[in-house]
């Protein structure tokens, strides 16, 4: 019977390694292989950190540069405004009443579940048809389009959630609209906000469909977008193996803090749970 | 001016106008290019080229061929990780979903180029096997983390019942686990296949250009200024998108109401 037990959670335990060192072969034989000068993937030529230092000393080509940067401003603006936009926005569909507030959640819904081609193609129809030259502000433009839904839907709950007596009680001891929304409602919803902004910048960063609809003739790339014309053209810049591992460190160390923090968060709210109810352990 | 803004139901304003102006209008433009001839008049000119083109509407099953195939793969290993991981410490299953999670963020366009290196690291040839691998290599994640959710919480009382009431552990699974963990799978299925069946880059990628996917044909036709019939299949695929979405609200309902029988 424990024989049986321990080959189950054994087999169960394998099964799920497979999958893992399926999910992560090609990433790990990425970051191996930007540990060597190679032009071509799967051909080791010794080791060395030309790549890392290329890429930051600005030895490769100028245009994956111009895209890094190209991205990273994007994201910022469009992740900036759409937070703005839709924390303002969320504020004002709360107070409305249900049917409109229904309409609009409708509407808002709709770029999240459009798949993000048909999202650009529309995009890119509106703006040929208005007769708008294709460019940076198109793709900004199209990206704050696809994020401030994100951050409509991250602030909502909070504001849902806020007892709506604290405001009226700030405008009954004398605040201004503006006093106790700065100082009451603002602080409630941050986390909304916050959270909002990252899902956005994220969005932004990630993107390729909308792009590559919306960044026009003139040869504006971001990352995603010159990955792509890269790859067509057959060869994959050596440095992307650098930048890729480079991402990949980043975003594992910053998942690994955040999950550590909810952890000892989550640790330290039931230690103060079972202190405060201590017949609840018991029954346990 | 001072009493409008005061008025926090008009902050919904600006927002408003954006949705009409990024969301709707662009949508509605999608629907009027796509029933316009090429001069301008109204016309079903784009759908009966798609029906008479063999090569588009040939595309278009092939497409949705694969994205089923690869829903299927990703949901046969998705669900038997997503139960293991359901059982384990909820501790360690936190950290093992996220490593599930991790290699969502490293950009699709890299991680899709990663699987083509791994195949020409192994040697293996480029086309419908890299393809499909690359798919559900891109997207089990997707199916894994909705119905471990479902599955996580799920009350365990009520398997133990069912094995008080003497359930075999496969009775279980079938007449308890399984049906109670519905919503997961459908929200996992569209996760999936929504995606796949959207893509177009990725295929073009996986085979070295030689099979297109619906997403390619529709990406061709709006790059070489074909912008009516480009409009007329992207309103296919939303329709093909918005079938599979109301299909899933109602076997979710269904599932919910079933949930609420037992």
């Amino acid at each position: 019977m424990e024989d049986c037990y321990n080959m189950k959670k054994l087999l169960s335990t394998s099964y799920l390694l497979v999958l893992l060192v399926m999910l992560y072969a090609p990433i790990v034989i990425i970051a191996i292989f930007s540990f060597t000068e190679s032009k071509v993937l799967g051909n080791w030529t010794g080791f060395s950190t030309e790549l890392y230092a290329s890429l930051f000393s600005g030895g490769v080509r100028y245009s994956l540069l111009d895209a890094i940067k190209n991205t990273f401003i994007i994201a910022f603006i469009a992740a900036t405004v759409s937070t703005l936009l839709g924390t303002v926005a969320a504020i004002g569909i709360n107070d409305l009443r249900y049917g409109k507030r229904k309409a609009i959640n409708f509407v808002n819904n709709i770029p999240i579940l459009n798949p993000d081609i048909i999202t650009g193609i529309s995009l890119f129809l509106l703006f040929v048809s208005m007769g708008i030259t294709q460019g940076y502000t198109t793709v900004i433009l199209a990206h704050i389009a696809f994020c401030t839904p994100y951050v409509v839907l991250s602030v909502m709950p909070r504001l849902t959630q806020m007892n709506p007596n604290i405001y009226e009680a700030a405008l009954d001891l004398g605040a201004t609209p503006f006093q106790a929304l700065r100082r009451v409602i603002i602080p409630e919803i941050r986390p909304g906000m916050i959270s909002g902004f990252i899902l956005a910048f994220t969005l932004s960063i990630d993107d390729f469909a909308v792009t590559i609809f919306t960044n026009g003739t003139d040869g504006l790339q971001t990352l995603s977008t010159y990955i792509y014309a890269d790859a067509r053209k057959g060869g994959l810049t050596p440095e992307l193996r650098a930048l890729s591992t480079i991402i990949l460190v980043v975003v594992l160390i910053l998942l690994i803090v955040v999950n550590y923090r909810s952890h000892r968060q989550a640790r330290r709210a039931e230690q103060q749970q079972a202190a405060l109810k201590p017949k609840n352990s018991l029954r346990r | 001016m001072l009493k409008f803004l005061s008025r926090r139901r008009n902050w919904s304003i600006p927002y408003v106008i954006f949705l009409a102006v990024f969301v709707v209008m662009p949508l509605v433009l999608v629907l009027v290019y796509a029933f316009q001839s090429e001069s301008g008049g109204f016309s079903f000119a784009n759908f009966s080229k798609f029906i008479n083109q063999p090569e588009a509407a040939n595309t278009f099953i092939y497409s949705i061929g694969i994205a089923l195939i690869t829903t299927i793969i990703s949901l046969a290993l998705g669900y038997p990780a997503a139960y293991i991981l359901s059982r384990m410490r909820p501790a360690r299953a936190r950290v093992v979903v996220m490593l599930f999670i991790l290699p969502m963020w490293i950009n699709v366009l890299v991680r899709t180029l990663a699987t083509v290196a791994l195949f020409d690291f192994l040697t293996l040839p480029l086309g419908e096997g890299a393809l499909i691998f690359g798919m559900v290599y891109n997207f089990l994640p997707f199916m894994i983390y909705p119905i471990y959710n479902v599955l996580q919480k799920m009350d365990p009382s009520l398997i133990e019942a069912a094995e008080d009431l003497g359930a075999t552990p496969r009775q279980v699974f079938r007449h308890v686990v399984f049906p109670l963990s519905m919503p997961g799978i459908v929200s996992g299925v569209m996760m999936v296949f929504m995606p796949t069946i959207s893509t177009f880059a990725i295929a073009e990628l996986l085979t070295m250009n030689n099979i297109k996917l619906f997403g390619t044909t529709i990406q061709e036709n709006i790059n070489n200024g074909m912008w009516h019939y480009g409009a007329a299949l992207s309103l296919i695929m939303l329709v093909i998108i918005g079938i599979t979405t109301l299909f899933g609200d109602q076997s979710a309902e269904d599932a919910a109401n079933d949930g609420g029988l037992l």
